[in-house]
């Protein structure tokens, strides 16, 4: 265990923990559009940055990258702090204007949208937190989405922005995507289910009948498992 | 294509971290990096497709357009920039009547802007075809791409 | 061909071999085929040289040999006649016959190929005793001029791989590092990190393979120091590779090259497999039982791979985006594994400090900052080239005595050193003594070395802006300030060129910029703003100039400048009214013309075409 103080706060922490994680177990609360316990961090949003001094000197890190230490005094709300998260959410909102969840956290936060920046008019929402492409690669492992161009044209998308042959229309991408860029529509009966551009046909529960999963999914999951997929038809309600 | 494409990954033994120099000799063979040879790379490395087209858009060395006959670059440096490059490169594009990192629609020309060629006292470089054309200036652009069939390039100009 | 060199003792007598097989006396013809003469068209030249001395018969008394850089890329091509030295410069494809006939053959000297001082006047005939070698002390880039780079034989006649040898059997790898920690190599790729300090982690990191590689990704527009070295010396390179490699106890070494440079890559597969036959690479090295071998890999075309962890990625075959280092490469770099990266020229001087001692090394430089460093002089400089320097020698020696001064004999505005990630560096600063630690207190840095001059007509924002532009299409896009900040910045910047600008964007880029510097992921985005903050920082009328009166002072932003004729400088020539594009420049013969500012395009062309100045931008 190493200890260190986060906001004029003891803490204990294990060794090898993120300042961030051991924020949170510690109930202190550090903004982040880019971390997921399920997923490594990947440093990309900068909302988490905090303050930490060693010795004399103080900067600024990142606390979802970096490891707890013994002494570490951390500052999650100092000037300068606020001043980079600021910038941050200042830069998102003009470049994702339409996002209710960035509004919401602008919001919450105090920080206003700078009028200086121009807002794009793509009608963008993706805020490159890059949840949904190491999703479909560390948790799903189909690598169907990725990343194209670099800098500010950087976009997230499907091989040759085609209908992905790899998706399995899983949909976890747009179930962690937090700023609700990735689309996802379900027909009203609920047979079939569009992502990507890819429309997937979905497959009933053989216990309450009910469409649950696309095919493709479970096929998918069948060749991974060897389970066949008949065993695999069974919803997670009725498993 | 794909025999073309297994040779080219067998210069490199198969090794995927060699995935960069892979693909710029796929583009020297086919003079641009054509969807099926992508696919045949993904396939016979071993590397999703999601990730070579990730480091195809990803490097500036890199097309996914066929290249025109003539491939200009304009050497963007700051050495070249200091000397007025981007007037230069204006000219070019009025001439040719396309932006930097295009091709002509008859496939005559691509043109694009590069970050430093190191032949800084030659400044501004045009680079035509791998010939470095030095201390180049708006007249002297607008005469070699006159010379290479642009009938753009104006006027009644002489020499 | 070098057979397969078993021992330090074989090394020396085969370097003694070599040595004496060469008559210092014997004429000989050097002519520079580095990039920047190769552009000249010097390749014909080569061919017609040795063509003529065939067709003379004088092969066997002439010696005649290509080099790489010789650094005064001005004045290509350019012959070196040993061993007199005699200098000829801008050598035109008809002069090789000439050469040989008179002045090899009869000792005349040929006046019209010589350099004249510009500030004397006076026609200079040895190449050391042209000011822009005179000032210098060329003592890595030096070895250029004496070497084929694609001859081993040449690198191994004159001691090359020497300090390997000492190494391998008379140091222990510790001492090694010790002595690279006296010296107090710090690295010349731009942060400027203790070398030896490197070395010394990575060697103690836990973890193996461990893997040491030569960044020659060379990504700053306006330098190309370390393309000319690996181009023209690429075995003192991987010499100082392998000593390093021993040290640090690694058996895998990578050179990742930039893909813009074709000569580095040729020479540098050339130079491997050479060391490589004779057993300076490869299994049991010298018969010292120690194995290493390298391994080339050409970049893509981004400049953040320069950046470690960015390189680290490409070189696994992925995009090249870096990672947060809080753990550092010397323990987890590439693959995860050990990693110690170095840039080339810091490979370079490490032969030198294992052959001399760190003591000499340690003689040369200041304080903080030892040995010499090479600048890549560009821009508005008469003498363009690259300088091999002390550290400590002032601005003002190297653009003025070194650089010959500002051409056309215009004003000195400012030097920008540190390439994207660096600063402008006003007039008030030319006498301080360049060094990594000067250079940083200024608002800059030394970066890896590019040195660009700017006069009276460059504008600070315009150049801002510039690298800003830059900035943007090289970011790699994964945090949100370097990606979405510098895109904001630039914007701004656009802004105020056009003269869009408003009251309090100068503060508002300031803002951002200590966001950026303060919220980036890596370097690349954490020093993305310094072009903008040292232009503010030395130049803050000009961006007052351009928002608050509308107007360019320099003549560069062409949405605030006119362009029109000076009636008495104006011959009436018509050379403006022929090469205007759009009919604006007009007039009769020998009568004033006139610029009609409605079809005016500000393109340039008159003012280029001009031969009596005559044409004013304001």
């Amino acid at each position: 265990m190493v200890n260190l103080t986060i906001d004029n706060r003891k803490i204990e922490a294990e060794a090898g923990q993120t300042i961030m994680e051991a924020a949170r177990e510690n109930g202190i609360v550090i903004p982040t559009l880019c971390s997921h316990e399920s997923l490594e961090p990947s440093g990309a949003c900068r909302l988490c940055v905090v303050e930490v001094e060693h010795g004399k000197r103080t900067s600024v890190v990142t606390s979802c990258l970096y490891p707890v230490a013994e002494g570490l005094t951390v500052k999650t709300k100092s000037e300068r702090v606020m001043d980079v998260r600021r910038l941050v959410l200042q830069l998102l909102l003009a470049r994702c204007p339409e996002s209710q969840q960035l509004k919401e956290m602008a919001e919450d936060l105090g920080i206003e949208p700078e009028p200086r920046f121009t807002p794009d008019k793509d009608n963008s929402k993706c805020i490159l937190c890059r949840m949904c492409v190491r999703t479909c690669e560390k948790v799903v492992g189909v690598c169907a989405i990725g990343f194209s161009y670099r800098g500010a044209e950087k976009n997230v998308c499907t091989p040759f922005k085609e209908d992905s042959v790899s998706c399995i229309g899983c949909g976890a991408c747009a179930y962690v995507c937090p700023s609700g860029h990735i689309e996802m529509e379900t027909t009203e009966s609920g047979d079939a289910r569009t992502i990507w551009g890819r429309t997937f046909k979905m497959k009933t529960c053989k216990v309450c009948g009910r469409y649950f999963a696309p095919e493709d999914q479970l096929v998918y999951i069948s060749q991974k498992t060897g389970v066949p997929v008949e065993d695999l038809a069974v919803c997670t309600s009725c498993r | 294509m794909e025999e073309k494409v297994k040779e080219i990954i067998q210069q490199y033994s198969g090794d995927r971290s060699y995935l960069v120099p892979i693909l710029q000799d796929v583009q020297r063979e086919f003079n641009y990096l054509p969807k099926d040879a992508l696919c045949a790379v993904s396939a016979h490395l071993s590397v999703p497709i999601s990730r070579v087209y990730e480091v195809v858009t990803f490097y500036k060395a890199f097309s996914l357009k066929p290249k025109g006959r003539y491939q200009l670059s304009l050497c963007m440096g700051t050495a070249c920039h200091v000397r007025s490059a981007e007037l230069i490169a204006r000219n070019v594009e009025d001439i040719l009547g396309i932006r930097e990192g295009d091709t002509t629609a008859d496939l005559e020309f691509s043109y694009e802007t590069v970050g430093c060629l190191g032949a800084c006292a030659l400044g501004p470089v045009l680079v035509v075809n791998g010939e470095y054309h030095g201390h180049m200036n708006i007249a002297k652009s607008t005469k070699i791409l006159k010379k290479l069939g642009k009938k753009g390039a104006t006027d009644d100009e002489q020499d | 061909m070098t057979s397969k060199i078993k021992s330090f003792d074989e090394l020396k007598s085969v370097q003694k071999r070599l040595k004496a097989g060469r008559d210092p006396k014997k004429p000989c013809i050097t002519v520079c085929v580095g990039t920047g003469c190769l552009a000249y068209g010097t390749k014909k030249l080569v061919e017609s040289f040795r063509e003529e001395l065939s067709k003379r018969d004088l092969a066997d008394r002439i010696d005649f040999r290509t080099s790489g850089c010789h650094g005064f890329c001005e004045r290509g091509p350019m012959v070196v006649l040993s061993p007199e030295k005699i200098f000829y410069q801008r050598v035109g494809l008809a002069d090789a016959g000439e050469i040989i006939d008179k002045t090899l053959l009869k000792g005349e000297i040929i006046d019209r190929l010589l350099y004249v001082d510009p500030a004397t006047g006076e026609k200079v005939v040895h190449e050391d005793d042209v000011p822009f070698y005179k000032k210098q002390s060329r003592l890595i880039f030096g070895l250029n001029s004496k070497v084929d780079p694609e001859s081993i034989e040449d690198y191994l006649a004159i001691g090359g791989y020497g300090a390997l040898g000492k190494a391998l059997t008379g140091m222990k790898p510790e001492e090694i590092i010790q002595e690279i920690i006296k010296a107090n190599l710090r690295g010349r790729g731009g942060g400027g990190f203790p070398a030896g300090w490197k070395w010394d982690a990575t060697r103690k990191a836990q973890g193996e393979p461990k893997y040491i590689v030569c960044n020659a990704d060379e990504g700053d527009p306006g330098a190309y120091m370390d393309r000319s070295l690996l181009e023209g010396d690429p075995h003192l390179v991987l010499e100082g590779m392998v000593i390093g490699a021993y040290a640090i106890g690694s058996s895998q070494g990578y050179i990742y090259v930039r893909n813009e440079y074709p000569l580095a890559v040729k020479n540098t597969h050339i130079a491997i497999r050479q060391a490589r036959e004779a057993g300076l690479l490869g299994e049991n090295i010298l018969g010292s039982g120690f194995s290493f071998d390298v391994k080339v890999n050409r970049g893509g075309g981004a400049f953040v791979c320069g950046e470690s962890s960015a390189l680290f990625a490409s070189l696994e075959g992925r995009a090249g985006e870096p990672r947060a280092k809080y753990i550092h490469a010397t323990d987890r770099g590439l693959y995860d594994k050990p990693t110690n990266l170095n840039n080339v020229e810091t490979w370079a001087n490490v032969p030198f400090i294992i052959e001399r001692g760190a003591g000499w090394f340690a003689g040369i430089g200041t304080a903080g900052s030892k040995g010499t460093k090479i600048f890549s002089l560009v821009g508005k400089i008469n003498n363009t080239g690259l300088v091999e320097v002390p550290m400590g020698t002032t601005l003002r020696e190297i653009v003025f005595e070194i650089g010959g001064g500002i051409p056309d004999g215009r004003k000195f505005k400012a030097i920008q050193t540190g390439g994207p990630s660096g600063g402008c560096i006003p007039e008030k600063y030319l006498d301080m003594r360049v060094d990594f630690d000067e250079l940083t207190k200024i608002g800059s840095m030394m970066g890896s070395g590019g040195m660009i001059v700017m006069d009276d007509r460059n504008c600070m924002v315009d150049v801002a802006k510039y690298f800003t532009n830059f900035l943007v299409s090289e970011s790699c896009g994964k945090c949100v300030p370097c990606r979405e900040g510098v895109r904001r910045m630039r914007d701004i910047l656009l802004d105020i060129t056009e003269g869009k600008g408003r009251e309090g964007d100068v503060e508002l880029l300031e803002k951002i910029s200590t966001g950026i510097l303060d919220g980036s992921l890596c370097a690349l985005g954490s020093s993305a703003p310094n072009p903008v903050l040292s232009t503010i920082r030395y130049f803050r009328d000009e961006y007052a100039a351009h928002i608050k009166e509308k107007r360019c002072p320099a003549g560069v932003c062409r949405d605030l400048i006119t362009y029109s004729v000076d009636a008495e400088k104006c011959t009436g020539c018509t050379v403006c009214a022929k090469v205007c594009p759009t009919g604006a420049a007009s007039g009769e013969r020998k009568k004033v013309h006139v610029i009609d500012q409605a079809k005016c395009t500000k393109c340039g062309a008159c003012r280029e075409g001009c031969k009596f100045d005559s044409i004013i931008v304001r």
